[in-house]
């Protein structure tokens, strides 16, 4: 987690270094293009190092990122010398298994884009279907270009992207939709940059029926899996980010944890580890208001307030617990209750 | 109004200037959009000095971030209308404010014929004054 991207050997070396090697002695040349400073002005190393530092994993992902933002430095640098580049199509499609961050990779883009100046906004404009499509004929189209409206300048986040298309109802309104889309993606490749994101088999299926769709895309990225290494340090840093922690039995309860979780039904990658965490403080909760019921303070420390045990992700009935029925009033405060 | 300065319809901001190139009116609706405010666009073959209501082309557009949007319903409506008056308003809604702030013409009939003065006597030495669209003669749709 602390190596930075650049001396990160697995992925691609950052946009700067990759193309003036880092050696000094290209600034002499008469007319030249100082990549690294163009790097530097863009700021867009912050942006990947966060990226690196707040997604674990997806080296590919990162790779490819990395990779679009040397090409665009590179573009920028040429048009600075006058040599022709024709405006990159930068359309893209995440796919991926749930869970696996592409909604949250998606939301950088924008960001990144911006700062590398290929979108004028650091703005996108996340829909589903149902912003897309309409409920009658001739609904679909206003609906569809007041969208494409919003989100001119910036990115245009297209989730599930196949429930457009709706191949079991020939007069399905989604058609219509995919081709306005179609149609702004070609021409308006300046004004807007599409992001399709949804799971690889039925996007797959998606893009056969829509060919034209599939060809307008420059990026499609596969979102690998987590293995049990990396959603343990996705937990890590989940709860860091929330101001807890896992005692060192709760580390090891957590790595069995995501061992059993693995290979059971609906495992849904980081989402499952954050779901997981979830659950994990409310029983925490529970936990220090049972021991400070029975004791004679209610006093909790911070440190306490902090710290997951073990115990709190034992309880899963990822461990074959049968959740047990809770009873209200022995969790709260029988002060509490007499009280009133 | 009546003197029809320049054969040309003078109404709303920069009616005294050439025509706004595209890119003009880009940086235009751009300011209008930082500031806030909801653009649309509206057309008409009436302009008649106190006919403030002209046709809306589609609806106003709230949240947008770029102008290109914009742009491309002005070009939809010029191409619709092409031979009607079109501008664009770009309305502030916040509280107290709640009215146009800005409004100015991007698209306009190759002849505009202007505006007569009609004088009518009236008891004693009263005179009533009115302005009179010389296109509005004909029916709508076929003014200019
Ligand atoms: N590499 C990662 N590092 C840290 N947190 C992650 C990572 N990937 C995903 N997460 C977290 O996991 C959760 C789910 O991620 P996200 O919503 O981006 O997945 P998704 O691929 O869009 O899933 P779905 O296909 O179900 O929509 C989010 O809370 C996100 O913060
Ligand atoms: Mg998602």
């Amino acid at each position: 987690m602390a190596t930075t991207l650049e001396d990160r050997p697995r992925t691609a070396p950052p946009p700067g270094g990759a193309v003036s090697g880092g050696h000094d002695q290209d600034n002499g040349t008469p007319g030249a293009v100082d990549l690294r400073r163009l790097y530097r002005d863009t700021g867009i190393g912050e942006v990947l190092q966060q990226l690196d530092d707040e997604l674990i994993g997806l080296a590919p992902v990162k790779e490819r990122i990395s990779e679009i933002a040397a090409y665009l430095i590179v573009d920028k640098a040429r048009r600075a010398q006058g040599l022709r580049s024709g405006s990159p199509s930068l359309h893209m499609c995440f796919t991926g298994n749930p869970g696996t961050g592409k909604t949250t990779v998606a939301q950088r883009m924008a960001d990144i884009l911006h700062r590398l100046g290929y979108i004028r906004h650091n703005h996108l404009v996340s829909v589903t279907r149902d912003d897309l499509v309409g409920q009658y004929i001739g609904h679909t189209a206003p609906k569809t270009r007041e969208v494409l409206k919003k989100a001119m300048g910036g990115v245009l986040f297209i989730d599930e992207a196949y429930y457009l298309y709706r191949p079991e109802n020939e007069r399905d309104y989604g058609q219509e939709s995919i081709e306005i889309l179609l149609q702004i993606m070609e021409n308006q490749r300046d004004d807007l940059v599409v992001i399709l994101a949804g799971y690889k088999s039925r996007m797959d299926t998606f893009f056969q029926s829509n060919p034209g769709m599939s060809s307008r895309i420059a990026h499609h990225i596969d979102f690998p899996d987590y293995s049990a290494e990396e959603l343990l340090r996705i937990a890590q840093l989940m709860v860091t980010q929330i101001d807890y922690r896992l005692d060192a039995e709760a580390q090891t309860a957590m790595r069995e944890y995501v061992e059993r979780r693995m290979s059971q039904a609906h495992f849904a990658n980081a989402r499952s580890i954050r779901n997981a965490l979830d659950r994990a403080r409310l029983r925490q909760a529970a936990r220090l208001f049972r021991t400070a019921m029975s004791a004679r303070e209610g006093d909790s420390g911070k440190d306490e307030l902090m710290t997951i045990a073990a115990a709190d992700i034992r309880a899963s009935r990822v461990f074959g617990n049968e959740p047990r029925p809770q009873k209200i009033a022995a969790a709260l405060p029988e002060a509490a209750i007499s009280d009133r | 109004m009546m003197t029809n300065y320049g054969n040309r319809l003078t109404q709303g901001q920069f009616s005294f200037l050439p025509d706004l190139t595209d890119a003009q009116i880009k940086a235009q609706v751009s300011y209008a959009l930082k500031q806030g405010w909801a653009v649309n666009v509206e057309y008409t073959d009436d302009p008649h000095p106190r006919n403030t209501y002209w046709e809306m082309f589609g609806l106003p557009m709230f949240d947008l971030k770029d102008p290109a949007g914009v742009m491309q319903e002005i070009d939809a409506c010029r191409k619709t209308f092409a031979s009607h008056y079109v501008r664009v308003t770009a309305f502030d809604a916040t509280r107290g404010w709640e009215t146009p702030r800005m409004s100015f013409i991007v698209n306009r009939p190759v002849e505009e014929p202007g505006f007569r003065l009609d004088r009518q006597e009236m008891a004693g030495r009263l005179q009533r004054y009115s302005i009179h669209s010389y296109a509005a003669d004909k029916p709508a749709g076929e003014r200019y």
